[in-house]
């Protein structure tokens, strides 16, 4: 589907895509860290 | 099994390089991008495809960096959107040339030539670092972070107008810092690096600004470069996404580690074998080189695990480290900024 765009269009949505996907990992596993860190600390504790 | 056009191997090997890739530069402060697209050549990617990607791959690592240094430190912004236009320059420079070259159907042969030099002397300045771990240690209280370098201040006294004031202070030459994007920006398009690790220092010793300036500022430029280089590859659809964003949910992952691992390894105990990763990086692609110049395909396997499986090896000793140490945390060592390579 994306090949049927025009050049310019298809790259701004490849640059696009990439900057969403960057943000969506840094805050995605930012939270996973958050859940899991304490979780980690509490099983070597034991 | 087919998963998103990849094989099912293909596509746990690029997770699982893309997390190895982050863990070691997350640990050492850098991108990474300079391990992607050898990798892909070595994969047989076109050249332009494997550029494209690994621009694309460090754009991703760059957005990633900034978020997290979100106050990117001290930062230029005069300084860094004249980077920024002569990096973009350069960087379209670069993709005509591997354009050109790939019309003559020498891209690979010449990028990974390129590659073999450039993993061949990270290597190797790594290794002297390591050699000469002692004398850092007594240097490293000489050095002040807002200090201009005496290199730095040479160049800034030679006045060829127009003179650009810097933010931190002094002045620099327009041709100076076009010389010294153009040609970084150049360099990141004909080989697809994001090019923090030679960006950085020629903002630092060229352009003359202080380390903390520097360093933000390198960031600054990197990431919107590496946009323009995504842009300029994805026009001619040589950005391959699928590959880009398995390589980006594990390097995401494994730069989280990687960083937190500074606060429990000691950089200075793996130091070395970094070096050594990326001099055996480079024997791999030579080994690639040589058996395409030969016409066999029986050096390949031992290209790819030279390259690949010299990077799992140190990155699979860091994490050895992080769970040996079992969360003492005892922080020898500061991370190192990411400049975002």
């Amino acid at each position: 589907m994306i090949e049927s765009l025009s050049a310019p269009v298809q790259a701004t949505l490849v640059v696009g895509a990439i900057l969403v996907q960057a943000v969506a990992l840094y805050v995605g596993y930012g939270i996973l860290e958050r859940v899991a860190t304490p979780l980690i600390e509490t099983m070597t504790k034991t | 099994m087919e998963v998103l056009g990849l094989s099912l191997t293909l596509l746990v090997l690029f997770v699982s390089f893309g997390f190895m890739v982050g863990v070691l530069f997350g640990f050492f402060g850098m991108g990474g991008s300079f391990l992607i697209t050898p990798t892909l050549l070595l994969l047989d990617y076109p050249a332009s495809v494997a550029i494209g990607s690994g621009l694309a791959f460090y754009f991703g690592t760059s957005v990633i960096a900034v978020l997290k240094h979100y106050d990117i430190g001290q930062v230029d912004y005069k300084l860094g959107a004249i980077m920024f236009v002569v990096l973009s320059i350069g960087i379209e420079l670069g993709s005509r040339l591997v354009f050109g070259l790939e019309a003559l159907g020498i891209a690979n042969f010449v990028t990974g030539v390129a590659y073999v030099v450039l993993l061949a002397g990270i290597g190797a300045l790594f290794l002297r670092r390591a050699s000469n771990l002692e004398d850092d240690e007594d240097d490293a209280g000489d050095v002040s972070d807002d200090e201009i370098p005496p290199v730095g201040q040479k160049i800034q006294s030679y006045s060829v107008p127009p003179m650009i004031s810097l933010t931190a202070g002094g002045r620099a030459s327009l041709w100076t810092i076009s010389g010294a994007g153009g040609s970084v920006g150049l360099v990141s398009g004909l080989i697809g690096v994001g090019g923090g690790f030679i960006r950085m220092p020629a903002i630092y010793y060229l352009i003359g600004t202080p380390l903390s300036a520097a360093v933000g500022t390198s960031l600054f430029a990197g990431l919107f470069s590496g946009a323009f280089g995504a842009f300029t590859y994805g026009m001619s659809g040589s950005v391959d996404l699928t590959v880009v964003s398995l390589l980006l949910v594990g390097s995401a992952l494994g730069a989280r580690i990687g960083s937190a691992a500074t606060a429990t390894v000691d950089e200075d105990d793996v130091i070395v074998y970094f070096g050594i990763m990326m001099v055996l990086a480079s024997a791999g692609i030579a080994l690639s080189e040589l058996a395409n110049w030969l016409g066999t395909g029986a050096l390949d396997l031992v290209s790819v695990l030279l390259l690949v499986g010299s990077s799992f090896a140190v990155a699979s000793m860091i994490l050895y480290q992080v769970v040996r140490s079992g969360g003492t945390d005892e922080p020898d060592t500061q991370p190192a900024p990411d400049r975002g390579d």
